[in-house]
């Protein structure tokens, strides 16, 4: 055991309070959650309401992974939206104008995302050009392209293939019955898989003596984790199934925090965003790093897109209005510090839920637009003084 | 009691900061109408002291009485010193550059009616102060457009604007050419036929004996000598540099091999403006176990031609080449400087070698980050691991190497920076004042950090502005001035009060007459 712990203070109060940025959004959102469930009368945890907050979601999820780099790296895209409504618009032309195989659509439209990205990114890493400026450009730019590529028209319905995407459900592969086997498989497997990672790592970290965080603490948080997946897992599974958007999600969540956590790039983008600086002079490549930031925003930006215009069953010009707005407020919900440096993976998604539970829920208690707008807000600015004054404290 | 005739008396002046005391019981008395100087090493104390009479830092943060016209004074804050007539002119200009010159001259002091500012009164008074001056330009002119030595005079005019009385200058020449900086010295001469007095902040001794009346030298936030009049150079340089020298170094014996590493015609431009020489065709070698040291004043290029070596990271190459184990090496990027074994440990660990919101744990790696990872992927054991030898081999005092580097002590930051570059594995590393602003224990321990890189063959240079400490841990100096190599000589025959006549013999024989770059070579050679 080294010396780590001990002048610290151990007990589990002092941990929490120490660890407040990471663990404060946690807390919240179980909080937020629990709120609605007892005012909404038990309806938000519904499997069917429950399905239906990923499926709504799921497109802030997917950018807000995107953007938490851009965040982290020191920048800001305010184009998503934009990105995605055109992304949208391209394949409705392509699927059902021209016909295309719904496959490639896909592979097309991403690429089309990431040749978005590189083009903002390359003014904004290159040129050094501040990224409020390249991405408000681009924010127009795409919006006024969709517009006329769409001609001002919707354009819809979509092959069934396509609409999968955003409203489809996993197969059962082991027969129609209820549970949905598979889901069950996926989900608690998932589960179990989490719970197994968490204790290899803290045994590893006893092992070196660097383990900080209390047991009861270790034991209590993974217990939460570990039955809330079960349990949604088994709410899903006895309604229609794990969506499919819910397996991309997972994927996007698992592979980003992934890069941002254990790989040398996601170093290399936390270090350029802490003191960009250092960071050149450490004989980090600021500009590529930068660059491939906002190809890899384009490009979820376009999956969105894909994802949206899958689940509206159109095209439409006034798609995504708005989203860069509740993508970059999940973002700094979640913990990210807008000078960059800070902020995980994790924190945004749980950022994208608490804003999604507060739309679901204040939509189930009829609470009208104009409020639900002011109470977001106000939610917004709550977090941020609380992410500021716990900065200033320590 | 006051003496009849001065206008400023500094009593007994005391100022701590954390850790340091950067004044120690400093007295100073300035009569009215005389320029006097003010002398000593960087981190004397001058600036600091200036800081205090201007009311940077305010009254109360500071032991000691100030005597303005004979009554005590208790400035809060730059605002209450102006208003006495007591204005101070930084080294680094705080001109607005896109703003005119009758912006920036009335800026927070607008000639306004109602919160309307009068242009054309505006415009008139300046053109009045700019002919005190004697600078022939429209108020008009954006200041971004002139010069350095105009936008000196600017400066000086805006002082003017305040109905100045007592101007202080921190090292006014320091970046102007020799013609602007003679029309400056001459100027400073009118005002004090005016009756204005001054005090000067200057490491030009030439200069000094040129405009000032008196003499006043700091040394370790300390006077150490008044002196009216002439005062021959050799005096002001030793009372400058008279520290003794004790056993703050640890014991070494050189083991030095062959030649590692040559820099020939080194040559860097100022990025933009009027492409000033940074480094101007510098030319040395450095041999493995050794350490060379650089010395010279602030300003003189020493970290331009180390960061310009470091991947081009300042001003714009023009020319040079650097052999490393006889073959040409390519530092045109950090990370192949790097790869070339270069390591440079910056000045400014905060701005420049920090992550600060970020743990030692997750900083030490960052220069090579491959060597904690495998297939891009970070090994966070081997990562922890590392983080825990280098805090246990260099004595890095934190609470655990989670602790965010922002929290630890000047001393142990220096040490996470240093423990970065030593895991970069480099054979030659650049230390860039290694040792400021940290106390003295940590400072042994950086030099026997040192001293046992060099024993185990590293090559080591090491930049700095404090004189005792190159000549107390390396084996050979070079200094440098205004960007060239000016001298050179092996440390057992080498003194302060050498480097320092090195270094203000090169300001005078450009100021006196022009010699030529192989002139002066020709000249150091004999050194």
């Amino acid at each position: 055991m080294s010396d780590t712990t001990t002048d610290r203070g151990s007990d589990t109060f002092g941990f929490i309070r120490r660890n407040m940025r990471q663990y404060g959004i946690l807390f919240a959102l179980v909080i937020i959650m629990a709120f609605f469930q007892v005012v909404t009368g038990g309806i938000l945890f519904r499997p069917v309401n429950l399905t239906n907050l990923f499926l709504q979601n799921s497109h802030i999820v997917i950018m807000a992974v995107g953007m938490l780099l851009i965040i982290v790296a020191g920048h800001i895209d305010l184009s998503v939206g934009s990105v995605a409504a055109f992304v949208g618009a391209l394949a409705a032309i392509m699927i059902v104008k021209m016909g295309l195989p719904v496959p490639l659509v896909v592979v097309l439209s991403l690429v089309a995302g990431a040749l978005i990205g590189a083009a903002q990114g390359y003014w904004i890493a290159y040129w050094k050009i501040p990224s409020f400026i390249v991405t408000l450009a681009g924010m127009l730019v795409f919006r006024g392209l969709t517009m006329w590529a769409l001609q001002g028209q919707s354009i819809g319905p979509f092959p069934k293939e396509f609409q999968m995407i955003a409203s489809g459900f996993i197969p059962d592969v082991f027969g129609p019955d209820k549970p949905n086997t598979l889901s069950l498989i996926l989900g608690w497997g998932a589960a179990l898989v989490i719970l197994w990672l968490q204790v290899r790592n803290r045994k590893r970290q006893e092992a070196v003596g660097i383990a900080d965080e209390p047991f009861a603490f270790f034991v209590g948080k993974n217990a939460l984790i570990f039955v809330a997946l079960a349990w949604m897992t088994w709410a899903l599974a006895n309604f229609r199934g794990l969506p499919n958007v819910f397996i991309v999600m997972a994927v996007l969540v698992a592979l980003y925090s992934f890069i941002s956590e254990r790989t040398t790039l996601g170093r290399r983008i936390y270090a350029i965003g802490g003191n960009e600086k250092a960071a050149k002079l450490s004989g980090i490549n600021v500009e590529r790093i930068t660059f491939l930031t906002f190809v890899n925003m384009g490009m979820l930006a376009a999956l969105a897109g894909l994802v949206v215009s899958a689940r509206l069953n159109s095209a439409t010009p006034k798609a995504g209005v708005g989203f860069e707005l509740d993508v970059i407020a999940a973002v700094f919900i979640g913990g990210a510090s807008m000078s960059g440096g800070v902020g995980t993976v994790i924190g945004a998604i749980v950022g994208a839920f608490i804003m999604g539970v507060m739309n679901n829920g204040m939509s189930i208690l009829g609470i009208g637009i104009d409020y639900q707008q002011v109470i977001k807000g106000l939610v917004l600015m709550a977090a941020v003084i609380f992410d500021v004054s716990n900065k200033r404290k320590s | 009691m006051v003496a009849m005739d001065a206008i400023l008396e500094m009593r007994g002046i005391t100022k701590e900061f954390p850790g340091v005391k950067a004044l120690d019981n400093v007295n100073l008395v300035v009569k009215r109408g005389e320029i006097r100087a003010l002398c000593g090493e960087n981190g004397a104390g001058k600036s600091t002291l200036m800081k205090v009479l201007s009311g940077v830092y305010p009254h109360g943060s500071y032991d000691g009485e100030i005597l303005y016209k004979g009554k005590p004074m208790a400035f809060r804050k730059i605002t209450d010193s102006e208003e006495q007539g007591i204005v101070i002119i930084h080294q680094e200009l705080a001109l607005v550059p896109h703003m005119s010159i009758a912006e920036n001259i009335f800026l927070g002091n607008e000639i306004a009616k109602n919160g309307v500012i009068d242009r054309h009164e505006t415009n008139r008074r300046t053109a009045e102060l700019l002919a005190k001056v004697g600078l022939r330009e429209s108020p008009e002119t954006k200041v971004g457009e002139l010069g350095m030595g105009k936008q000196q005079l600017i400066e000086i005019a805006k002082a003017l604007s305040k109905k100045v009385e007592l101007l202080i200058l921190d090292e006014p020449t320091s970046s102007l050419n020799e013609h602007d900086s003679a029309a400056l010295l001459r100027l400073l001469d009118s005002f004090r036929e005016q009756g204005m007095t001054a005090i000067m902040i200057s490491h030009k001794l030439n200069e000094i004996s040129e405009v000032c009346d008196s003499l006043t030298v700091l040394r370790d936030g300390a006077t150490v000598s008044h002196h009216q009049g002439m005062v021959p150079e050799s005096q002001i340089i030793k009372d400058m540099v008279g520290r003794s020298m004790d056993d703050r170094y640890p014991p070494r014996e050189p083991k030095i091999g062959e030649v590692i590493m040559q820099v020939r015609d080194w040559t860097v431009a100022e990025e933009g403006g009027d492409g000033r020489l940074l480094v101007d065709n510098a030319k040395f070698d450095l041999k493995r176990g050794e350490v060379l040291g650089i010395a010279g004043l602030m300003g003189a290029g020493r970290t331009e031609l180390a960061m310009s070596m470091f991947g081009r990271s300042v001003g714009v190459f023009r020319k040079g080449s650097v052999k490393i184990n006889g073959k040409d090496a390519d530092l045109s990027t950090v990370s192949k400087a790097i790869k070339a074994g270069l390591a440079y440990v910056t000045e400014d660990r905060k701005s420049l070698g920090l992550v600060l919101e970020d743990s030692i744990r997750r900083n030490i790696p960052l220069a090579n980050l491959a060597g904690v990872a495998r297939y891009g992927v970070i090994d966070h054991h081997k990562e922890g691991k590392v983080a825990q030898d280098y805090r246990k081999a260099i004595n890095i005092r934190a609470p655990s190497i989670d602790q965010a580097t922002m929290n630890l002590s000047g001393g142990n930051q220096q040490k996470v920076v240093l423990a970065k570059w030593l895991f970069s594995e480099p054979e030659i590393l650049i230390l860039d004042e290694p040792t400021r602003g940290i106390d003295v224990g940590a400072k042994y321990e950086i030099y026997t950090i040192i001293r046992d890189l060099a024993a185990a063959g590293k090559s080591i240079i090491v930049i700095s502005s404090e004189m005792p400490e190159l000549l107390g841990i390396t084996d050979r100096i070079i200094v440098m001035n205004e960007g060239r190599l000016v001298g050179e000589m092996p440390t057992s025959e080498a003194t302060q009060e050498r480097i320092m006549s090195v270094i203000i013999k090169s300001g005078h024989d450009l100021t006196e007459e022009d010699i030529t770059p192989e002139e002066i070579e020709a000249e150091t050679a004999h050194v």
